[in-house]
């Protein structure tokens, strides 16, 4: 009888683990919500939620911090146990929901009077695709030109006035740049590398666009060929190797080497989000900064305000076991109230259209006025909404090296871009019709 | 403590007696007895119960993922809807894929470096290392040191090792006068970086083919020295014949190993940077399968590096099987 007892223990093990347990009878909703926020950005998120939770009876949210947490969601809802909320990144939206990960949250929407009113239109727009909203914000951010004042007096620069004109940055970034004895740079004005999120974007400062909306890939445009031509400008007058070379040496971005934030200071001016303000004080908070619009083309004062509007979103994954509570509570994350208090404690800014003054006066982030007009322009651009932008942001990223390290000229280099994901995009939208149609006949089949 | 050998044999032996007929009972033909198996059945029944578990676990975990694999391979998968088959699309996809070419290349160039480097300096430092010079054991655990660190904290730190800028390396050659590259950052030499790193872990290696000496009989080295052969001489004529086997196992597992190198680039040069230059077979596979969500394009890579790494040790084998003498 005792060589029973390996088995009977295994037995025991294995039950233990798979058979679920008893439900909490508290005669609460819990609802799993699943956030990549650590630090003080979740300090804020579990403000909210603990908020949501005293202002209610009915519904407890369980927040849990995640990393990797667009591919942990996914895997969760392939296999069938996804959280109830999520909190992913805008750009993961259209991805998500083309491959029906995504519950659409229109009836809900509608049942709580919220509408597209109720955003700004370039966040709003983030989440609505396809005829449908797959996601709400959670937290925005937009981008601006961040400048070093101390910097800009040495050079004899006027600190209160940045460039406007993409020429003004040009000589401003000259003046700025300085190099040693034996020529290797020691400043750099301005490097389109750093940090170099947000390469697939300069076309927009200049007019271009990455996609026609419908079938066509319009990367290869003389408006974006010219936005690559002055980012080859670059490394042409300041030397390809000497950059890179230079460039290694950046710490990195969240510490005090930080190649804006070190002292000395390693870059002068830097497109960044409204989160900077965060970093600057954390890790350099003597520093004397000042933050506008980027710069736009001379010729083309249209595209002034230009801006790249981010943000992370809250959406209900298919097959979440509470989707109304779910829901309750992003509907409280995006109320006024809630939204406020997760934007004050991120110190980013709001993405609805209805901001308090109070708002505006706690916040930390002395430009954040900036930061708001810039989400209301209508030059705020955000990722195409492409089911194969991380393949697109890909390319686009390796096309980007190339004509930064002199390797091809902007027409080779987006030519090939062009190329490659217009045969991409041709094949992803036969491939989705011939899935439609695959579906529709097999449910007829079925039907019948 | 006993051997799990001897502890299955008596067990056996304890159900085999369990089977005889005992001598009261009418004894029949084992094949014939009602109701039962025979005698043979039934030690092939106990056998396979034996071995259960394992079949189980390979069922699950290597079968299973394997045939599901080659399913995924000819339909179009994203993980998130269910896979549609398509036939040899995907492969088809392949064929014309620009990136699948470069990481192809990328892979062979790394590989064709990294192999007979990383055999040579194997092999020299096991060489050296059995000299018999005071300290040995202490030299070999230092030799087996650097590939016991995770890869992924040596793909770290030899980031900042290769820094153009600030890294050791650069330093360590601008003393003797040379300017380094930029290693990580150049295309041209992203791949160099990479094979250096290759050679880091070349502790396992050392290892077998330290083993693979101490075969080598004492007398033929005898016999070398009554002929006056050089030492050169008796490591062409002697040892590298003895310890063939050990240099062919060594390749072949060298061979399917540099193929499938993912952990190291996937650190230290995500996405290939700069400009696709470090972009291994591996890393784009993981890419097109959790980044891109086309799991049926990447298990078509899969089956391609499969048979790839499959004709390759075939050929190697075959190649080798002249040179490599098993004896003593």
């Amino acid at each position: 009888m005792r060589y029973l007892l390996p088995p009977a223990i295994l037995l025991f093990a294995f039950l233990a683990y798979t058979v679920p347990g008893r439900p909490r009878d508290d005669g609460l909703i819990h609802i799993t919500y699943w956030e990549k926020w650590t630090g003080f950005e979740g300090d804020a998120m579990r403000a909210v939620v603990n908020a949501f939770n005293t202002s209610q009876d009915r519904i407890r949210v369980d927040m849990l911090t995640v990393s990797q947490i667009d591919q942990k969601m996914l895997l969760a809802t392939a296999g069938g146990v996804p959280p109830d909320v999520a909190g992913l990144w805008g750009y993961n939206v259209n991805v998500y929901a083309d491959k029906g990960a995504l519950l659409p949250l229109d009836d809900y929407m509608r049942q709580a009077g919220l509408g597209p009113s109720h955003y700004l239109p370039a966040y709003w727009n983030i989440g609505y695709y396809k005829g449908h909203v797959w996601a709400l914000p959670s937290t925005p951010a937009t981008t601006a030109l961040h400048w070093n004042r101390t910097l800009f007096r040495e050079a004899g620069l006027d600190p209160d006035r940045p460039p406007r004109t993409i020429e003004e940055l040009d000589e401003y970034a000259k003046r700025l740049t300085k190099k040693d004895a034996h020529g290797n740079l020691i400043q750099a004005g301005f490097m389109h590398s750093e940090p170099g999120w947000w390469n697939w974007a300069w076309g927009y400062y200049f007019g271009g666009k990455l996609w026609d909306g419908k079938s066509r890939i319009t990367v290869a445009s003389p408006e974006n060929i010219r936005a690559f031509k002055w980012v080859q400008s670059y490394a042409r007058k300041y030397g390809s190797t000497q950059l890179q070379i230079f460039r290694s040496g950046f710490g990195s971005f969240s510490s005090p080497q930080n190649a804006f934030l070190s002292r000395p200071p390693k870059v002068a001016m830097v497109v960044q989000g409204v989160w900077m303000h965060n970093f600057i004080s954390k890790y350099s908070p003597g520093l004397d900064w000042a933050a506008a619009p980027f710069p736009y083309p001379k010729d083309r004062p249209d595209l002034a305000n230009t801006t790249v509007a981010e943000e992370d979103v809250l959406v209900i994954p298919r097959g979440a076991k509470h989707p109304d509570a779910a829901f309750e509570f992003i509907k409280f994350v995006n109320s006024q109230k809630g939204m406020e208090m997760l934007c004050l404690g991120h110190r980013k800014n709001s993405p609805l259209s209805q901001v308090s003054d109070e708002f505006f006066r706690k916040h930390e982030n002395p430009y954040i006025r900036v930061f708001h007009e810039l989400a209301k322009s209508k030059n705020a651009v955000s990722t195409p909404p492409l089911g194969i932008w991380n393949e697109y942001r890909d390319e686009l990223s390796a096309a980007f090296d190339n004509i930064w390290l002199l390797k091809q000229t902007p027409e080779q280099a987006l030519g090939a871009v062009q190329q490659r994901m217009q045969a991409k995009l041709d094949v992803e939208l036969a491939r989705r019709r011939m899935r439609d149609r695959a579906l529709a006949a097999s449910s007829q089949g079925v039907a019948r | 403590m006993t051997s799990p050998g001897r502890v299955s044999r008596s067990r056996l032996e304890k159900s085999v007696a369990r089977l005889r007929p005992s001598p009261g009972v009418v004894a029949s033909p084992p094949e014939r007895r009602r109701g039962g198996l025979g005698l043979r059945r039934q030690e092939t029944l106990s056998g396979l119960l034996f071995i259960s578990p394992w079949i189980v676990g390979f069922g699950a975990f290597l079968l299973y993922p394997i045939l599901a694999s080659f399913y995924y391979s000819i339909s179009d998968y994203s993980v998130l809807e269910r896979p549609v088959v398509v036939g040899l699309a995907n492969y088809r996809q392949l064929m014309g894929d620009e990136v699948f070419w470069k990481a192809l290349g990328n892979t062979i160039y790394y590989a064709a470096f990294s192999l007979p480097l990383g055999l040579v300096l194997a092999l020299s430092l096991a060489l050296l290392l059995n000299t018999g010079v005071k300290g040995m054991a202490l030299y070999r655990t230092i030799f087996f040191l650097p590939s016991m660190v995770p890869t992924v904290a040596l793909a770290i730190l030899w980031l900042w090792i290769f820094n153009g800028q600030y890294g050791i390396l650069n330093y360590l050659l601008s003393m003797i006068g040379l300017t380094g590259p930029g290693w990580l950052s150049d295309p041209a030499w992203s791949k160099a970086a990479l094979i250096v790193l290759a050679l880091w872990g070349v502790g396992h290696a050392v290892v077998i083919y330290l083993a693979g000496l101490q075969d080598v009989p004492v007398h033929l080295y005898e016999a070398a020295d009554l002929d006056g052969a050089s030492p050169w001489q008796k490591i062409r004529h002697v040892t590298l014949p003895m310890i063939s086997p050990v240099i062919q196992f060594n390749l072949i597992m060298g061979v399917i190993g540099t193929f499938q190198v993912f952990a190291v680039p996937y650190v230290m040069a995500p996405g290939g940077q700069p400009a696709r230059s470090a972009y291994m077979y591996a890393v784009y596979l993981y890419d097109n399968s959790f980044l891109y969500l086309k799991m049926g394009y990447a298990s078509a890579m899969a089956w391609m590096l499969f048979l790839m790494v499959l004709i390759l040790t075939l050929v190697a084998l075959k190649f080798s099987s002249r040179h490599v003498h098993y004896g003593g």
